[in-house]
């Protein structure tokens, strides 16, 4: 079974991001980039399943800009096989992406795409559902959990109540939440080996998808900052404050 | 390398420094020994096969390379260096430059797994700065030599499995003409090690006496099978380990600054923080100044010895410089600090006496001097 993952170049999870003086987005010049996390344990969880049997081949797949080719060394240095970089200038928003992702399905066949639940730049997590929904295949999103047993993956996940457990017949789409695993480091022979996997370049257009945004961003701006608290001695005086500020009656 | 395969290689390391060694400092200092747990992972990583060529198994890093490396990992307690520190360094590159085909192909690619451990035993209870001086003998007995001896400040002696021992085979030359490199296996019958020194800092890297008792070594396992060039096989080997130190030096210098302008900027007397007195934004510009000028020596040095250039001089200038500076950013970062920097719940404290070392092995600062001075004499009177 070959499994497709997709991995995102999103601003580093340790840099704190600075919103651009005109409001347009957040500052990306000269700001560390890295693979989005939740991605990160996809790719762990593709090599997880290759290394019991169940997988054959992965394929890493990277939808961006040219340097979005580091990213995809990065999955190749851990253990994917094979990598496809859909070039685009465009800030590609979630349903291009699906869109993209269908026609390599269709091209590739994988048993399983697993995907990060979402990606840390934008936060939209829909990828996946979308590409579900346009696949008409089942999926298994936020899984803490993945089992595949023959033509059945089995999916644990993690929603607002608990635990719930669900059956998918492959192909399937699964979306990775943060108790899946712990990604691997990249071994440093292997980063040097990643060099001579095969990456192949492809556009949007090749697969028929035209990535120009359809949303409008009207303005980014910081959050609010933290207003500095108060101690209180006791629930009564917890109380009391909080009917002052007219957050309980 | 290409840059993109080297970032990479860098962003890891960078990563796993951050993630793993960072957090895992104190409980080194505590226990003085880093982590099993830690050693695998440095192992799972190839950390250390960085100096060995990519045909025996290693990365086959330039000396530039290396040295980005080793910056990066020494941003972290300089102990977790110590683990790799001998096989990378001087403990395997006298089989690297100056062993036979047979030596390479035999330790080579164990060295780079990990999965020998090797140590460079050169320093003695009488011959310290004075190598040359050394007295462990090694007597030629049909095929094999019998050595009999004691070595002193070993790193990694007791994880050691192999040591690059260095020894007096022609007991008729008393200088260095006399001295062969031996390849040790650490199982050899008749060696024993001594108690663990209890040293001033870097709690965690282990050094001890290593007492060779009657040892018999094949004749074979001299490097490079000639004997009476083990001298000069310690002076190349030393070489590569000076760049290599002053790589340590600005790993910690670029740490210790971060530490000290988080610091400053954070504690606030007179009503603002201290970063705002330009008595405190002098120690933080020299510190600056310092790195800038160690990285900037390091690099062209680096650089030259990549290129085949002869730099032994600027070895020992870097050397001398880095670890030199290093001393300094410590001393002031510790100023910067303040009382907390004298508390050993800070890591400034750790650091200042981690440094101290550097000006120490692998040829103390007078050594470096008296090399360079002698170099440039030797230079002015050919001239
Ligand atoms: C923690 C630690 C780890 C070590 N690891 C190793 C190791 O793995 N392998 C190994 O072989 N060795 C190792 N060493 C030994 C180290 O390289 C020596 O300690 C160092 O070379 C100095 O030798 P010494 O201690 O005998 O000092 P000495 O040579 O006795 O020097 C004492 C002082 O005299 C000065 N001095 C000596 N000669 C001269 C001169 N001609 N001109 C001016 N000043 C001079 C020195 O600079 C120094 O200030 C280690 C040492 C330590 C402390």
């Amino acid at each position: 079974m070959k499994v497709l993952v997709p991995v995102k170049r999103v601003i580093d999870y340790n840099v704190k991001p600075r919103v651009k003086m005109d409001g347009t987005g957040v500052d990306l010049a000269n700001v560390k980039m890295s693979m989005n996390p939740f991605d990160e344990i996809a790719v762990e969880e593709a090599i997880r399943l290759k290394e019991k049997g169940v997988a054959t081949e992965i394929i890493a797949v990277s939808i961006g800009v040219q340097k979005a080719q580091e990213t995809l060394r990065t999955a190749l240095a851990m253990g994917a096989d094979r990598a496809i970089l859909v070039l685009t200038e465009d800030d590609a928003e979630p349903l291009a992406v699906a869109k993209i992702l269908k026609g390599i399905v269709d091209e590739e066949q994988p048993g399983l795409v697993i995907l990060g639940k979402q990606a840390i730049d934008d936060d939209s997590n829909q990828t996946g559902q979308m590409l579900a929904a346009l696949l008409g295949r089942p999926q298994g999103t936020f899984a803490s959990k993945v089992e595949v047993a023959g033509d059945t993956v089995t999916v644990t996940r993690e929603v607002d109540g608990g635990l719930e457990t669900v059956a998918l017949k492959t192909p399937a789409i699964v979306t990775t939440d943060l108790r899946l695993n712990e990604p691997r480091y990249a071994s440093l022979p292997n980063i040097m080996k990643a060099k001579s996997k095969p990456l192949a370049n492809k556009t949007p257009a090749d697969y028929g998808v035209d990535t120009a945004p359809r949303l409008k961003t009207l303005k980014v701006e910081e959050p609010a900052k933290r207003q500095a608290g108060v101690k209180v001695a006791d629930v009564d005086e917890l109380i009391g404050k909080l009917k002052v500020l007219g957050v309980v009656a | 390398m290409d840059s993109e395969t080297f970032d990479l290689l860098r962003n890891t390391v960078r990563r796993f420094v951050e993630e793993r060694l960072i957090p895992a400092e104190d409980q080194v200092e505590q226990d003085d020994a880093v982590p099993e747990a830690i050693v695998s992972e440095m192992r799972e990583m190839g950390l250390f096969g960085l100096s060995v060529p990519e045909e025996y198994g290693g990365l086959g890093l330039s000396m530039a390379e290396e040295a980005g490396i080793i910056r990066e990992i020494t941003r972290a307690s300089v102990s977790f260096r110590s683990v790799i520190g001998t096989t990378v360094g001087i403990g395997s590159q006298g089989i690297v430059i100056d062993g036979t085909e047979a030596q390479k192909r035999e330790w080579l690619p164990r060295l780079a797994a990990g999965e020998v451990i090797a140590s460079f035993a050169l320093t003695e209870p009488e011959a310290g700065s004075d190598a040359g001086s050394l007295r462990t003998t090694a007597v030629l007995e049909g095929d094999r030599y019998r050595i009999n001896g004691t070595k002193r400040y070993i790193t990694n002696a007791p994880r050691a499995t192999m040591f690059t021992l260095m020894a007096r085979t022609d007991q008729g030359v008393k200088g260095s003409g006399g001295i062969s490199a031996f390849i040790v296996p650490a199982d050899t019958p008749g060696i024993s090690l001594g108690a663990p020194d209890r040293k001033m800092g870097q709690r965690g890297a282990k050094t001890c006496d290593v007492i060779f008792d009657d040892v018999m070594i094949p004749a074979e396992n001299i490097i490079g099978g000639t004997p009476g060039l083990g001298f000069k096989t310690a002076m190349k080997v030393l070489d590569r380990g000076r760049i290599h130190i002053a790589a340590v030096s600005l790993g910690m210098c670029d740490r210790l600054i971060e530490m000290s302008l988080r610091y400053a900027m954070e504690r606030r007397q007179f009503g603002s923080p201290i970063a705002d007195f330009q008595l405190v934004q002098g120690m933080l510009a020299d510190c600056k100044v310092d790195q800038l000028t160690t990285e900037a020596l390091m690099n062209a040095t680096a650089a030259r010895f990549d290129a085949g250039e002869k730099v032994s001089l600027d070895c020992s200038a870097l050397k001398y410089y880095a670890s030199e500076a290093v001393g300094r950013i410590a001393d002031r970062a510790v100023q910067i600090h303040g009382g907390a920097g004298y508390m050993a719940e800070y890591k400034v404290e750790r650091f200042y006496r981690d440094v101290r070392l550097l000006r120490i092995y692998e040829g103390t600062s007078q050594i470096q001097q008296t090399i360079i001075a002698k170099a440039m004499l030797r230079a002015a009177a050919s001239a």
